[in-house]
C-alpha cells in the first residue's frame, strides 16, 4: 500500500500554517513509512481485534538491537508506554533524543544488547509505523481516522506476537515494560505463558483505576474539543488540534510527577520575572515548563493516536477476562515474574503492584517484587533509577542462568 | 549450572547450616524474613531448591532480587495469607517469630502454606538473660539481643519452654527440636527441655501439620 494518497491531501488542504501543515504531513509520512523496520501483512494475515472487526492490511514498525543467538533463546521484548515508540535504545530520528529507555537498554546495560536480542515494536493504534488513526486505510486511501477499530492491551500483544512468529522467536527470554508497557507485560505472561520465561512489569497494574481512567477522559476530551480536531479528519482539513493535544499532555504530565518532585525542581519560582504580572502569561516556572511539554509533544505525536492508546489503557481488566480472578490469568505460569513499583508513584501506587503479587502468590508462580525508593513519581521507570537498574540487571542475570543463557558478564 | 556468582559464598551462619540440613534437596522453600537472601542462597547452591522469599525491609528485598532471588517485599503478619494451602514442602521462619505482632497466628499459616515448618528463635530463657534480670533488673542486653528494650524489633520473645507450649496449643508436631549454644552449634546432647531451655542461646524446630 502506498502513503502518496493521504500525503497529498494533506498538503494540499486548506492549511492555516505552513507549520501545521508540514508537521500533518510528517505525521502521515511517518505512521505509514517509518524510518525503523516494518512488517507488512496482507488481508490474508488479518489480525482479529477484540472489538470483533478483523484489522488487515496492517503492519507493524520495530526496532532491533543486539545479536539473536543460535537456538533463538535470548530475545527480550520491551513495550513501551503511552506515547512511547520502538526506539527504545537508539536515537528517535524525529525528535532526535536518544532512546527512551537507553539507560536500561543497550550494550553493558542492565538490559546488555551485547547478550540479549531486544526488539521494541511501536504499538497497535500508535503513530510511528505500526498501524494506527493516522495510518492509511487501504480501503479507502485517506487516513484511518476514528474509522480504525478500538483496540486493546491484548490486540496490541497479539500483534506483537505475530511479528515475533515471523521473527522466527517461539520463546521471549524476557518481557519488560513500564506504565502501558507494563500492562502488555502481564497480558503476554497471562495470553502467552508458554513463550514467556521471564517478565518485568513496572510502574504499572493489571487493570486501570478509575482515576486513571478519569485522567485520560479529561485529555481526550481536551482534543475532541479543539476545532481543528475536526471529527478525527484534521489530516483532510490540512489542520492539527495541536492545542487540545499540548493540554492533554499537560494534564497527563502532572500525573507523571509528584508534589514533592515538583516542589524540589520549580517550587513557586517565578519564570524570568521578578514578581507576579497579574495577567494569565506563564508567570511561575511550573506553567512554562508544561506549557513546553505540550508543545514539544504535539510534534511528535498523533492526536487521534493519542485517543485509542489511551482508551486501550481504560479497557484493560486483565481479571476480568478470567472470571474475575487474577490469580487464575496467571494460573500454572511457568514464568518468573520481577514486579517493580515507585514510592511517590500515585498514578500506578505500589498497591497496584501488590494486586499483582498477591494474585501471582495465590497461584503460586514465581515473583519478586521491589518498591523502589524514589520522590519522582510515575515518571521515576523511565529516569536514572540505579536501584531499578540493579534489580533488573540482578533479576534477569538470575533467570539467565536459570534458562541456560550465559549471563552479562560470564563472558561469552 | 553456569552459577550466578553472589557475593558471599564462604562462611554460613551456625543457625544457617542447621536449617540448611533439615531441608531434603531440590524442595520447594518458602523464607519468610530472609533478610539479605544468604539462607535462601545457600539452600539454593547445596540443596538445589525451588527458593522463595519473603522480607520485610525494602533494602533486604532489593538486595535478594539484585543476586537472582525470587523474594517478594511482604509482612509476615499480614501477607501470608496471600499464599495457598501447601504450597511450598518447607516454609521458613528464621529469627523472626519474636519479631512478629501475632506469633501464633504466624504459625498457624505457617503450617498451612507448608508441609514442614522450620522455625528458629533467640530462646529467652538462656541462663545469660535469666542472671542479667535477676541481678541487674533490666531487660537482658546481650552479643545476640543487643537491643534496649524500647528500640527492639523483637517484641515478642519467647523461651524454648514457651514456644513447645505453642506448638502443643496449635496442634503443631515436633519432628525434629535442636538447641544451640553461643557459637551458634547445636548442643551435642539430648535433655530434658529444662536443660536445653536454660543453656540453649537458640532454638531451632523442625514441625509438621
Amino acid at each position: 500500500m502506498s502513503g502518496n494518497n493521504g500525503r497529498s491531501e494533506a498538503l494540499d488542504g486548506t492549511a492555516q500554517t505552513t507549520t501545521e501543515a508540514g508537521v500533518s504531513a510528517d505525521a502521515a509520512n511517518r505512521a505509514d513509512h517509518p524510518s525503523s523496520k516494518v512488517m507488512r501483512f496482507g488481508a490474508d494475515a488479518a489480525l482479529t481485534l477484540d472489538s470483533g472487526p478483523k484489522l488487515g492490511p496492517w503492519q507493524i514498525a520495530y526496532e532491533t538491537y543486539g545479536t539473536l543467538n543460535a537456538d533463538r533463546s535470548n530475545a527480550v521484548l520491551v513495550c513501551h508506554a503511552l506515547t512511547g515508540d520502538q526506539y527504545v535504545a537508539s536515537a528517535n530520528p524525529y525528535t532526535g533524543k536518544p532512546g527512551w529507555w537507553s539507560m536500561l537498554v543497550g550494550p553493558g546495560r542492565p538490559v546488555d544488547t551485547d547478550h540479549y536480542f531486544v526488539i521494541c515494536a511501536n504499538v497497535l493504534g500508535g503513530c510511528l509505523g505500526t498501524t494506527g488513526p493516522a495510518s492509511t486505510n487501504p480501503a479507502t486511501g485517506q487516513r484511518w481516522g476514528l474509522d480504525l477499530p478500538l483496540v486493546t492491551i491484548r490486540d496490541m500483544v497479539n500483534a506483537q506476537a505475530v511479528l515475533l512468529d515471523h521473527l522466527g522467536i517461539e520463546t521471549l527470554f524476557a518481557v519488560v515494560g513500564g506504565s502501558m508497557g507494563g500492562m502488555q507485560v502481564l497480558q503476554w505472561a497471562a495470553s502467552y505463558p508458554e513463550r514467556v520465561f521471564a517478565a518485568i512489569p513496572i510502574a504499572t497494574a493489571a487493570r486501570h483505576s478509575s482515576q486513571n481512567i478519569a485522567f485520560h477522559e479529561v485529555g481526550r476530551q481536551a482534543v475532541m474539543a479543539d476545532p481543528n480536531w475536526c471529527g478525527g479528519r484534521y489530516f483532510e482539513r490540512g489542520v492539527r488540534p495541536s492545542k487540545g493535544l499540548a493540554v492533554a499532555r499537560m494534564a497527563a504530565h502532572i500525573t507523571y510527577l509528584s508534589d514533592p518532585a515538583l516542589h524540589r525542581k520549580f517550587g513557586r519560582n517565578l519564570q524570568d520575572r521578578e514578581t507576579v504580572t497579574f495577567g494569565f502569561d506563564a508567570d511561575f516556572q511550573i506553567e512554562s515548563y508544561l506549557r513546553h511539554q505540550g508543545m514539544t509533544f504535539v510534534d511528535r505525536f498523533d492526536p487521534n493516536s493519542y485517543l485509542y492508546v489511551t482508551r486501550a489503557m481504560d479497557y484493560f481488566d486483565l481479571a476480568a477476562d478470567y472470571d474475575g480472578s487474577l490469580a487464575r490469568a496467571f494460573l500454572h505460569s511457568p514464568t518468573r515474574f520481577c514486579i517493580m513499583s515507585f514510592t511517590s508513584d500515585w498514578l500506578f501506587p505500589t498497591e497496584e503492584s501488590k494486586v499483582v503479587v498477591r494474585a501471582l502468590n495465590a497461584s503460586a508462580a514465581n515473583v519478586s517484587f521491589v518498591e523502589v525508593e524514589s520522590d519522582r513519581g510515575h515518571d521515576a521507570f523511565l529516569l536514572d533509577e540505579p536501584e531499578m537498574f540493579r534489580t533488573v540487571r540482578g533479576f534477569l542475570t538470575g533467570a539467565a542462568n536459570a534458562r541456560g543463557i550465559t549471563p552479562p558478564g560470564a563472558g561469552a | 549450572m553456569s552459577g550466578v556468582q553472589t557475593p558471599e559464598t564462604g562462611a554460613s551462619r551456625g543457625d544457617h547450616r542447621l536449617v540448611a540440613g533439615l531441608v531434603t534437596p531440590g524442595a520447594r522453600v518458602l523464607d519468610i524474613g530472609c533478610g539479605d537472601g544468604a539462607l535462601l542462597d545457600l539452600l539454593m547452591r547445596e540443596k538445589q531448591v525451588d527458593g522463595r522469599g519473603m522480607e520485610l525491609s525494602q533494602a533486604g528485598v532489593n538486595a535478594c532480587v539484585a543476586r537472582g532471588l525470587s523474594v517478594v517485599q511482604g509482612d509476615a503478619d499480614r501477607d501470608l495469607e496471600d499464599y495457598p494451602d501447601d504450597a511450598f514442602d518447607f516454609v521458613i521462619l528464621s529469627q523472626t517469630l519474636q519479631a512478629t505482632r501475632a506469633p501464633r497466628k504466624v504459625l498457624e499459616q505457617l503450617l498451612r502454606i507448608g508441609e514442614h515448618v522450620i522455625v528458629s528463635f533467640p530462646n529467652f530463657g538462656v541462663w545469660r538473660n535469666r542472671l542479667q534480670l535477676l541481678f541487674t533488673g533490666s531487660m537482658p542486653v546481650t552479643e545476640h539481643l543487643p537491643y534496649s528494650w524500647y528500640d527492639t524489633p523483637n517484641i515478642h520473645f519467647c523461651t524454648i519452654r514457651d514456644f513447645v507450649s505453642l506448638c502443643r496449643e496449635v496442634d503443631a508436631r515436633m519432628e525434629k527440636a535442636m538447641a544451640l549454644n553461643a557459637r551458634g552449634e547445636p548442643v551435642p546432647f539430648t535433655a530434658p527441655w529444662w536443660v536445653w531451655n536454660l543453656i540453649g542461646e537458640q532454638a531451632v524446630f523442625l514441625l509438621r501439620r
